[in-house]
């Protein structure tokens, strides 16, 4: 498939945006200025970028504790963002979700969400939405390997399928859930669990953002046409712990860094625009240093934005009460 | 106006709403019924007692849903198509099945606006029956209403009869925030007249089904029934109660409450629901705290012991509150005397 040059920059863009944003959360969080709990999404941008870049403000996502990733590829701005993370009261929940709870459903962002399996059933209704109000949007949930073992996710398989929603399962599956690998936590494979529920399967490499890309156009367009629900199982890996502070004793030494060394999106990228002779390197340099900038920008501003107030506590716990 | 059941003020609600706002559909186990069955007839059941019936018949699927038994995905599911531009209405048939999905309204659907910054809204109902006296065992009987008061972000409401059911599943669906509806599963063939219009109850405004001046008896759903019927029997030996139906447990009305017990100085709380951490020992904790001073005895509490419901007939009639023990209540803080000296 042939990618606009501007959907390719862009892509590049939001990818490199996302691993910047990590990265200098992982510094920021070993400061101890930023409370409560990160994850980090670095090694898997191509994954949420890929499958966004089928995506407009009509389609819905959901997305999981991990999904700072996803909350960029789908267009929120880095600066409430870090003001969320940082728990100030101009972050994009006004400090009372974290980074947990990152939501702008004006964008079609669901949530991050803490609870892991929380995100697919959420879809079967967004989904739902799309085909009653007729308004041609998909609703796509990226969940874990670690969440493909929840209920909640096989019975919004099925749920999709019997309702045949315009639904699509991304199976961002980075072979751990929490501490424990995949090899000892899911039983049989994605594919055969997908085949289970009669749903279409697709899988590619998710740090080569052109298989990504080339996956989810096929399985985003399958659902946005009418004919159901898909899975989209997503192979990649994290660079760093579960959480910041996990230590990762469960990974042998060096997993980690041969991921980041061998299988990085972002070089991958660069190779492969290089190779194929479809961008010019110093329009994505250009990029590397505005987006430097960017970061740095959302750091000052959430750290000199304002906490947010005691009459915030009780605030917009209801629409009316 | 005509003479119509707990079940059809119910049906009634729901068609209106629906034929009010395209944005309402229904989802739930069996709401229908038949899909895929061998009779090839959909809609043959209307729901487990028959309070959908008729409504997929009138608005089709594209309105109307049957689910898998599914609670995780479809009540997830329900709370997604509410965060994305529907109302939906979404029955979990017996509340004891909010085991399998309390994930979805306790975490999701409760959480969005606050945890979002005030930007989210979950225009959300879920129905559900509840209640004691059916024979329906300790899986299929709880009065579950002060595990959802507990959570912050939703609103429930336990209707007394069916007028009141009408208006307050009206005022349910075009509430823009996630309400739990719980139906007594008792009284769906309780009658009274019942408005054929639309018309809406707010929430948060306690309804006196009784005036009176020696007792005020806070009661709640089909205990309301038991309450007047007490307070009819005690107005002949010349004791006169206030009844209250709260009718929302969350909102609650603590201030219809805190000024009924300052007129008559006494109180008594009937509540089917277990007896520890809920809507009795709630109002009982805001009435000694707020209105301390007017109190001529001491608050008494009428409820089921701290058991799962039994199923045996006998036992299940021990368990439930009833007129009788409603009424030895009041007698018993109306015979109070303070046996202290009064400092």
């Amino acid at each position: 498939m042939q990618i606009a040059h501007d959907i390719l920059l862009r892509s590049y863009r939001s990818m490199r945006t996302i691993r910047d944003f990590e990265e200098r959360l992982h510094v920021e969080f070993a400061t101890g200025d930023i409370p409560g709990f990160v994850h980090l999404y670095c090694g898997e941008e191509a994954s949420a970028v890929g499958v966004c870049a089928h995506l407009s403000n009509t389609d819905t996502i959901a997305s999981t504790h991990r999904g700072h990733g996803h909350c960029i590829a789908k267009g929120v701005g880095v600066d409430g963002m870090m003001a969320e993370i940082y728990g100030r009261k101009t972050g994009v929940c006004h400090g009372k979700g974290g980074s947990m709870h990152i939501a702008d459903l004006s964008l079609g962002m669901l949530g991050a969400n803490g609870i892991v399996g929380g995100g697919p059933p959420l879809i079967c209704g967004a989904a739902l939405s799309h085909k009653v109000l007729k308004d041609g949007g998909v609703a796509v949930a990226f969940y874990g390997d670690g969440a493909s073992n929840e209920g909640t996710t096989l019975e919004s398989l099925n749920l999709a399928m019997v309702w045949q929603l315009p639904a699509v399962f991304v199976c961002e599956d980075n072979g751990y859930g929490e501490a424990t690998g995949a090899s000892y936590a899911c039983a049989g494979t994605q594919k055969a669990r997908a085949a289970g529920f009669g749903m279409p399967y697709f899988d590619c490499d998710g740090t080569d953002f052109f298989a990504v890309h080339e996956a989810a156009g096929q399985a985003i367009a399958h659902a946005r046409a009418g004919h159901g629900p898909v899975m989209l199982h997503v192979h990649l890996a994290r660079w760093y712990g579960h959480f910041e502070g996990d230590a990762m004793t469960y990974r042998a030494n060096g997993e980690a860094a041969r991921e980041r060394a061998e299988h990085d999106c972002l070089q991958n990228f660069r190779k492969h625009v290089t190779e194929t002779s479809l961008l010019d390197l110093s329009a994505l340099d250009d990029i590397d240093t505005s987006v430097k900038d960017e970061i740095e920008a959302a750091v000052k501003a959430a750290k000199n934005a304002p906490l947010p107030e005691p009459a915030d506590l009780q605030a917009d716990v209801y629409v009316s009460y | 106006m005509s003479k119509k059941s707990f079940r059809q003020a119910i049906n009634e609600a729901l068609r209106q709403e629906m034929q009010r706002d395209p944005r309402v559909i229904l989802m739930g186990e069996d709401i229908a019924g038949g899909q895929g069955g061998s009779a090839g007839i959909v809609d043959a059941w209307g729901g487990v007692l028959g309070v959908t019936k008729g409504l997929y018949t009138e608005f089709g699927p594209e309105r109307v849903f049957d689910t898998p038994i599914s609670e995780a995905s479809y009540i997830g599911a329900a709370v997604g198509a509410a965060a994305t531009g529907l109302r939906p209405v979404a029955e979990l048939m017996f509340v004891d099945f909010v085991g399998s999905c309390l994930d979805q309204i306790m975490n999701q659907a409760a959480k969005f606006r606050y945890m979002f910054g005030g930007k989210a809204r979950t225009p959300l109902v879920i129905r559900a029956m509840y209640g004691a006296g059916f024979n329906a065992a300790a899986q299929h009987s709880q009065a579950l209403y002060p595990l959802f008061t507990h959570i912050p972000g939703l609103k429930v409401v336990v209707p007394s009869s069916p007028y009141e059911a009408k208006g307050l599943l009206i005022e349910a669906i075009r509430d823009d925030d996630p309400v739990i509806f719980l139906e007594n599963k008792v009284m769906y063939d309780d009658e009274e007249e019942v408005p054929d219009e639309p018309y809406s109850i707010p929430f948060g405004e306690a309804n006196l089904t009784r005036e009176g001046d020696d007792v005020t008896i806070v009661a709640f759903g089909r205990m309301v029934n038991f309450a007047n019927e007490a307070a009819d029997r005690l107005e002949k030996d010349g004791i006169s109660c206030t009844v209250i139906d709260p009718r929302t447990t969350s909102p609650l009305d603590s201030a219809t409450i805190l000024e009924c017990v300052e007129d008559t100085g006494r109180l008594v709380i009937v509540d089917e629901s277990s007896p520890r951490c809920n809507m009795a020992t709630d109002v009982a904790a805001l009435v000694a705290e707020q209105a301390f001073d007017a109190l001529k005895a001491p608050i008494r509490q009428v409820v089921p012991p701290h058991t799962p419901v039994p199923f045996a007939t006998v036992l299940e009639k021990l368990y439930l509150p009833d007129a009788a023990r409603i009424e030895s209540a009041v007698r018993s803080v109306m015979a109070y005397k303070k046996t202290k000296q009064d400092a």
